[in-house]
């Protein structure tokens, strides 16, 4: 449990072995393979992998007249490339035909570090979640991406897989199920309630240990599926707990705790937090810094807690 | 090829202009322009050259067909209404609340569409992604993608185009329906892309220059398309933008109005069809 692995890792790995069960998978990358680890399927069926060259846009289109054929192709880049480059290709010729294509993105987020801020994509869940059709899924650790893979593989229609570049530590075992739309209760909790997606369920598991330490019972719940998003677990922890913080390695407009409030405020108002990107670009450094700057840590969770249960009414 | 053939070939296509321009003039808008000039192409493609079964729609031999230039919609629903996919009566329901014959063809709502097309610039990539698929699955179906002279000004056009000659997608035959007319005015004074066909060599196309009016020219670039080999096939149609329409022909702004009833009525005469059937 205490080797890092990054779900990218865990992406390429799941597909190659998933390669040899189903013969509709093909693959495709944006001159990126060794980067998004698609390498990882080329090497084993180089005959069903295509590498389109620097041209996203293309490569999108590709895998519409793929999986109009029957394929089930998986198209990958980095997150700011595939959604926002081919953001109009995904719309009009992936999302409306309603086509089954699988992207699979990498390095979201801020902690693709050094690069900057031109390859941390902060917007893509937002991106993603605004089309019709689309199903936004977003792994928290390496056996989380393995069975979300799988899961894409099952729904009937176009996936949008939100990958990291950064080794996060193993926190579920094999024995973890994965349910398209279903999240995942990590941690029970009466006082107030964490969602959180991809890194930030990590973040939120230990935000929930240090609030425990000044007696606060901190629900943790995996939203791993931003889209459908599970409205019953939202309003039931709201029910129970009357307060929420959402945590997302995203900006704080347009994903997961712009889904979580759509939820709330149509359903079951009660005070949210958002722990996420400030409505800014990210910058060069260490994934760690980032992360401390961007205020996406535990401590920034755990702050954000006890500040939401400060607003509960009554 | 027989001159009968050729003979039916043309009255498929001006059966399909009468409809085109009957759809449109119900519809009360849509683009008449450049499902005019596109008419005989499709008219060969969808009666003379490809398989296709309107009883088995999703048959996994037949040929595929993608209106890249999804504007020209008028110009599909008229080849499958004429071949059988639907009655000709529903092509009256064109852009209407409820209908299937969306504005610009939408493959989830009629059968025989295959690409929802609309936004210029993505028919081929998707053309090479169902050639590619052909491929892995040793199907002898072909890929046919008419473009817009307009539209390869999209960017994604030429990395498509260098797409399908690096996988040598010789099982994919492109029609560029060379009007030369855009919705801001002539295609070379917007942004030319000219020389065309030069630039499709250079990408390494193997390509054929036509009247895209002539039944015999079309028919004959696709017997040759069929033996070329390792390498896709572009075919630069050189045609007139509203052809068959006196008073639309090589007017720049019936690329995107429909006519009234009486210039329907003019327009079905000059075309031997009936306002009124």
């Amino acid at each position: 449990m205490s080797k890092k692995t990054a779900t990218r890792e865990a992406y390429g790995k799941t597909l190659a072995r998933l390669g040899a069960v189903n013969k509709n998978i093909v693959v495709l990358d944006a001159d990126l393979s060794k980067s998004t680890k698609t390498a990882d399927f080329a090497a084993v069926f180089p005959e069903r992998f295509f590498d389109m060259g620097v041209a996203e846009q293309n490569m999108l289109g590709t895998a519409a007249g793929l999986a109009a054929a029957g394929k089930i192709p998986f198209a990958s880049s980095f997150a700011v490339f595939a959604t926002g480059r081919a953001f109009e290709q995904i719309r009009n010729s992936i999302a409306y035909p309603k086509l089954n294509v699988k992207i699979a993105a990498t390095h979201a987020g801020i902690s693709v570090g050094e690069d900057g801020a031109s390859h941390q994509s902060i917007e893509d869940i937002s991106l993603m979640r605004t089309l019709p059709n689309m199903t936004v899924i977003v792994p928290a650790d390496a056996v989380e991406t393995e069975k979300a893979v799988e899961a894409a593989i099952e729904v009937k229609g176009p996936v949008y897989l939100r990958l990291g570049r950064l080794g996060l530590p193993v926190l579920f075992d094999e024995s973890y199920r994965f349910e398209v739309g279903r999240a995942v209760t990590l941690r029970e909790g009466s006082d107030v309630t964490v969602m959180a997606c991809g890194l930030m369920v990590g973040q939120a598991v230990e935000a929930a240990e240090m609030l425990a330490g000044e007696n606060i019972s901190a629900r943790v719940i995996n939203m791993h599926t931003i889209k459908p998003i599970d409205r019953d677990i939202i309003i039931k922890a709201a029910r129970e707990t009357g307060a929420v913080v959402t945590a997302e390695e995203h900006s704080i407009i347009g994903g997961l705790g712009s889904a979580v409030a759509e939820v709330l405020v149509q359903s079951e108002p009660v005070p949210q937090e958002m722990v996420g990107v400030r409505d800014t670009f990210g910058e060069s450094g260490p994934p760690s810094e980032l992360l401390q700057k961007y205020g996406l840590m535990a401590g920034d969770i755990a702050a954000a807690a006890k500040k939401v249960m400060g607003r509960k009414k009554g | 090829m027989d001159s009968s053939v050729l003979q039916d070939l043309e009255a498929k296509a001006c059966k399909m202009r009468q409809d085109i321009v009957r759809m449109l003039g119900e519809a009360g808008s849509g683009h008449p322009g450049g499902s005019l000039s596109a008419a005989d192409i499709v008219a060969v493609l969808f009666f003379n050259e490809m398989k296709t079964d309107p009883q088995k729609p999703d048959w996994p031999e037949r040929d595929r067909f993608v209106l890249s230039k999804g504007h020209a919609a008028p110009v599909l629903y008229a080849a499958l209404a004429e071949k059988g996919f639907f009655t000709v009566d529903e092509l009256m329901t064109l852009r209407k609340t409820g209908s299937r014959l969306q504005g610009h063809p939408s493959m989830k709502h009629l059968p025989g569409v295959e690409m929802s097309t609309g936004s210029l610039g993505q028919g081929l990539s998707v053309a090479n992604g169902m050639a590619i698929a052909g491929k892995l699955d040793k199907r002898d179906y072909r890929v046919y993608v008419v473009l817009g002279d307009g539209e390869i000004q999209e960017g994604q056009i030429w990395e498509a185009a260098m797409a399908a000659v690096h996988y040598k997608l010789d099982n994919l035959v492109a029609f560029l329906d060379h009007n030369g007319l855009q919705i801001d005015g002539p295609v070379s004074e917007v942004m030319s892309p000219e020389p065309v066909a030069d630039k499709w060599r250079a990408f390494g196309w193997h390509v054929e220059e036509i009247d895209g009016h002539n039944m015999k020219e079309i028919t004959d670039a696709l017997a040759l398309a069929r033996t070329i080999k390792g390498k896709p096939v572009m075919v630069v149609a050189n045609t007139v933008k509203g052809k068959g329409v006196s008073f639309m022909e090589n007017q720049v702004g019936w690329h995107g109005s429909a006519p009234n009833a009486e210039q329907t009525g003019q327009a079905l005469a000059e075309l031997g069809g009936e306002a009124d059937e």
